[in-house]
């Protein structure tokens, strides 16, 4: 069982006070740019060269805001990218902590089976085109669900309303149209 | 170091939180988004609410550094990209974060998801000189803005109102919210018997 809304929420509240209090407001979808940049920078070295001022590159999204990105793919141990690594740390050890998950859940959720079958391909084939266009639209709208939603309208950020107003625009119905059926 | 070992203790909580509120549980984003179970949304209201109060509030006594507020610019990708995420995450169960939690939990579907999201993020990178060029990118609103203005900090607001007040009213308004909301919206065959069996 999750914990209670109300326990939970003032957990996770907790965790962004910290979070703004101690460094700076949490946010993950930059990091999966960052681990690319890595991946191809290993591949072919001349992506991300080290300049006077500090860093650059050849893409020209790595090497926007005085490559800044290129300067995070040079220096993986920074904070944000060891924080999202931190993030798995911590959810592998509270899964374990409550008894993980269950075998069946692993591969195909309960309200997916519910409602498309237990049949894994299907199921991958939608998490993976999925993970396409989360982190499209995410690196598109600048943040996530992370920066932009709960970070940003913490802070009173406009774009954390226009993000959020977005996400849920779409969400809903898509959610609506494919779940139709309950676990 | 230090740097290193705040990046473990506050990523490592708020995996972990993330993992215990069950946000990493596609099947609870769906119940979620579908209106069929709103106590994820309860949560992640709170949690808002929670954090603006606090840090508003601490701003406010002098006890928070202002300088640590960062927001994000407002442009017309901001709503697209929102609605891209929002769809794929209604569809998939899973956002950037969540993700790679659920990844780290055990669930063998959200690799293909951090895999997809490579992909994805990859192809923006290619992209995006023709996001640049569409104008879609340049400001709106301001582009770094809060909704009031923050004392002490380098962001401007629309509005003239003061922004701690503002942040500390919208942050109990939050709270509230997340109190109010009922726990479904929408009523279906469901029952609370299946709801404990999902988990």
């Amino acid at each position: 069982m999750p914990l209670d809304w109300k326990t939970g929420g003032l957990l996770l509240g907790a965790v962004f006070f910290a979070a703004v209090l101690l460094v700076k407001p949490i946010g993950v979808s930059t990091q999966f740019v960052i681990l690319d940049g890595i991946l191809a920078d290993a591949v072919n070295a001349d992506l991300v060269v080290q300049i006077d001022e500090g860093y650059a590159s050849s893409n020209a999204y790595l090497n926007k805001s005085d490559g800044k990105y290129a300067r995070s793919v040079a220096n993986p141990l920074n904070y944000s990218f060891v924080f999202v690594l931190a993030m798995a740390l911590g959810g592998f050890v509270s899964a374990r902590m409550r008894g993980g998950i269950k075998q069946v859940d692993k591969t195909v959720p309960a309200l997916w089976r519910a409602n498309f079958g237990s049949g894994s391909a299907k199921r991958y084939a939608v998490a993976f085109l999925g993970g396409f266009i989360v982190l499209y639209g995410a690196r598109l709208a600048g943040g996530c669900t992370s920066g932009h939603m709960m970070s940003g309208m913490m802070q009173t950020a406009l774009s954390g309303y226009l993000f959020t107003i977005g996400a849920f625009a779409a969400a809903i119905p898509v959610a609506l149209t494919m779940y139709k059926r309950e676990a | 170091m230090e740097t290193f070992l705040l990046a473990l203790v506050i990523g490592g909580a708020f995996g972990a939180v993330l993992d215990r509120i069950g946000a990493s549980n596609p099947s609870l984003i769906g119940r979620m988004l579908n209106l069929t179970d709103l106590n994820l949304a309860k949560t992640i209201l709170l949690a808002i609410g929670v954090g603006s109060v606090l840090m508003f509030g601490g701003q406010m006594l002098g006890l928070v550094d202002v300088g640590h507020m960062s927001v994000k610019a407002a442009y017309p990708g901001v709503l697209l990209g929102g609605l891209m995420l929002g769809a794929g995450w209604a569809a998939a169960g899973y956002c950037p974060g969540t993700g790679v939690v659920a990844a780290a939990s055990g669930r063998r579907d959200a690799l293909f998801f951090i895999a997809g999201g490579l992909l994805g993020a990859a192809a923006y990178m290619i992209t995006y000189p023709m996001w640049k060029a569409s104008g879609l990118l340049d400001p709106i609103g301001g582009g770094k803005v809060t909704l009031g203005l923050v004392p002490g900090s380098e962001f401007n607001a629309i509005s003239a109102f003061p922004g701690d007040v503002l942040g500390l009213i919208l942050g109990v308004a939050f709270i509230a919210i997340a109190f109010a909301l009922p726990s479904r919206l929408v009523r279906g065959g469901g029952d609370t018997a299946a709801l404990c069996r999902m988990n």
